[in-house]
């Protein structure tokens, strides 16, 4: 989900007249994708992957039955410090003694399709998957409906009827700060200001990173802009780019650490998690420029243990799974039912960024629109 | 007959893995990069090419060109001086030991490694900033400018020079002494010399070289990859954004189309190459 350098280290060995074939070959094989290799899991064939609910499987305790005789769940994409995924993780183990291999925790959404593509049929391939918005919607039959226990206290919007990808958290585009490094900004405009030469850094390239594409909606909802017309989000970039002011570094906790990004855009979720780790990190969601966005949650169709897949969906939206996710600074879906249930985790519902006013969600429609701009533009503003 | 056809074929044997080799990382890729060029959704299609003449990817193409071109001249000419320097001294000296390892050891030096190097020293919040805010009155410590082309080429040119001084040292040391000797006894001068003699013989393997670091730094990924994460200024970045997009999907293939496009280039400038050196190597033959 989140992008992230390929640290893959592509520049070309040099060997005199060799180099240039070399450096063909390494055009050519970064695009090739690796052949699939053989073998399909056993487990596929005991049926859980027809499942669509926990009685499919005969209760609850024939699914986590199953699961353990599965002993193992591929996750892909899943970095611990989003969404608290480090400790849903160990969690999740603790309680089923399931053993969850996490692979590429950095790697961005499409990374979770490429290798469900790629290693489909082996038992590496991803069970669950975690998505933007846009490779979800784009990629609707690599899953397999699945309707967990808590389904009912699922909001209608954030979910599909049949259960094919269902939301799980999300949250709201935020700015976050160190006030040892910065003075507060009040709104999206102040950014221009002098005092922030060389400070505003942006969670990844609009054209490549969710995250991204909703910080620059945000600047443009601050700037006369719409869910409809993301331009004077790109024109507000292209303003602090001419003011000195967008630093185009890659933010990550380290580079908050570090105070080498001392102003963050990114969801609160993201940013309220450095909070927890740095004492002067703060949080504001703008009020003039509420984004909101959720990411989806669906079992692949070729999971190779379709019975730890399933338990994995019912642990997140179980009650702890939903307070896990809160505690890493994520609006789980549930939040509404749970607490009106009390089954919440007040603590750290109270320590989400106060946030007022009605939050845009962009449509399928007006993300494939803006995406369409700011791959046009995007280049232009920032060079 | 068969006897001394299996004889002739002995020697190819040799050749055999080198040419699977190529098969595999070389045809094989670029087979699939130009047949995935011309497709889309598994159809014939100029979509993908087509793409190429788009404002922002023709701007990162000539981004990319101007980037190799500006930092191999620098590695080149900069290299040379520095293996010229080296050459002048003892053969089996400390000096040149000293400096033909330390070259072996930087110009591989690149990737998120040497990125991260810059940016500790460089960036924001880098050493060296800090120390010349602080005493110089510079403002580097929010200036942003190692994270766009400038930065490319100042980073580049750290592994371009020493392998240019690799490269290009057995070029030098195929000098001969007695040249110079010959041309000074027939009352050469040393501009003479050098404009007559020693130019002439060192410029295609000068030329070979400036051509290797273009193709090396056309090429180079990681390091940019690390140091610019907005706006994918050149085309190794175009790729990335292309491939693992998850705003823009589905342009697998227009990656394919810009995979052709760097080829294209890499072999328009051989092919310039080769052209240059038939016409300079011509009198030395």
């Amino acid at each position: 989900m989140r992008r992230t350098m390929i640290t893959k280290r592509v520049r070309s060995r040099i060997t005199t007249t060799v180099a240039l074939t070399a450096g063909l070959v390494l055009l050519g094989a970064g695009c090739a994708p690796p052949a699939p290799s053989s073998s399909a899991s056993g487990s596929a064939a005991s049926g859980a992957a027809t499942w669509t609910s926990a009685s499919g499987a005969g209760g609850m305790d024939a699914l986590v039955a199953a699961a353990k005789q599965e002993g193992t769940l591929n996750v892909i994409a899943l970095p611990p410090d989003w969404a608290n995924y480090g400790q849903v993780i160990s969690a999740f183990t603790a309680k089923y003694g399931i053993k969850v291999a996490s692979a590429q925790p950095d790697a961005a959404s499409q990374d979770e399709i490429n290798a469900a593509d790629q290693q489909k049929g082996t038992t590496r391939a991803p069970d669950v998957f975690d998505l933007g918005q846009a490779v979800a919607l784009a990629n609707l039959a690599k899953f397999a409906p699945y309707q967990v226990s808590t389904w009912s206290t699922i909001p209608d919007q954030l979910k599909d009827p049949n259960g094919t990808w269902v939301n799980d958290y999300g949250g709201y585009m935020s700015i976050g700060f160190n006030t040892a490094k910065v003075p507060a900004p009040t709104g999206v405009k102040d950014l221009l200001k002098p005092e922030y030469k060389g400070k505003v850094a942006l969670n990844g390239d609009p054209t490549q990173a969710g995250a991204a594409f909703n910080g620059v909606m945000m600047t443009s909802l601050a700037n006369g802009g719409s869910a409809d017309d993301i331009q004077p989000g790109v024109d507000f970039f292209s303003s602090l780019k001419k003011a000195g002011n967008f630093l185009p570094t890659d933010p990550t906790s380290a580079t908050i650490e570090s105070g080498q990004t001392p102003l963050v855009i990114d969801w609160d979720y993201l940013n309220a998690a450095e909070s927890a780790k740095i004492s002067t990190w703060k949080v504001i969601v703008p009020s003039d420029a509420l984004v909101g966005g959720y990411y989806f949650q669906a079992v692949s169709k070729d999971a190779p243990h379709p019975a730890a897949a399933r338990l994995w969906e019912e642990f997140l939206y179980s009650d702890s799974g939903q307070n896990l996710f809160l505690g890493g600074g994520a609006r789980p879906v549930r939040a509404d039912a749970m607490k009106q249930a009390g089954t919440i985790d007040q603590a750290a519902f109270g320590k989400l960024p106060p946030v007022s006013g009605t939050p845009t969600i962009l449509t399928t429609e007006q993300t494939t629109k803006a995406a369409g701009v700011l791959s046009k533009e995007w280049s232009k503003a920032t060079s | 007959m068969a006897r001394s056809r299996l004889s002739r074929l002995r020697p190819a044997l040799g050749v055999l893995p080198f040419g699977v080799y190529l098969l595999v990382f070389l045809v094989v890729p670029t087979v699939t990069v130009v047949i995935g060029a011309f497709a889309e959704q598994g159809r014939p299609s100029l979509t993908n090419l087509a793409g190429l003449g788009e404002g922002s990817v023709l701007t990162a193409l000539a981004n990319s060109v101007a980037v190799s071109a500006i930092t191999a001249v620098i590695g080149g000419v900069v290299g040379a001086l520095a293996a010229y320097a080296v050459v002048t001294g003892a053969p089996d000296g400390a000096l040149r030991r000293l400096v033909t390892s330390i070259c072996g050891v930087l110009a591989q030096f690149g990737g998120v490694t040497l990125a991260f190097a810059f940016i500790a020293t460089l960036g924001i919040s880098g050493v060296v900033s800090a120390w010349l805010d602080a005493h110089l009155g510079t403002s580097l410590t929010s200036s942003v400018w190692l994270f766009g082309l400038k930065g490319l080429v100042l980073v580049y040119a750290y592994f371009q020079i020493p392998l240019m001084v690799i490269v290009f040292l057995p070029a030098l040391d195929g000098i001969r002494v007695q040249w110079r000797e010959a041309a000074s006894s027939l009352g050469a001068s040393t501009w003479q010399y050098w404009r007559h003699v020693a130019l002439p013989l060192l410029a295609p393997a000068f030329l070979g070289s400036l051509l290797l670091l273009f193709a090396n730094s056309f090429a180079a990924y990681a390091t940019a990859a690390a140091l610019v994460s907005q706006g994918s200024p050149i085309l190794p970045l175009w790729i990335r954004s292309a491939l693992t997009s998850e705003v823009v999907l589905g342009r697998q293939n227009f990656a394919y189309a810009l995979a052709l496009e760097m080829i294209v280039v890499v072999a328009l400038v051989m092919t310039g190459y080769s052209l240059l050196v038939r016409r300079t190597a011509r009198w030395v033959r």
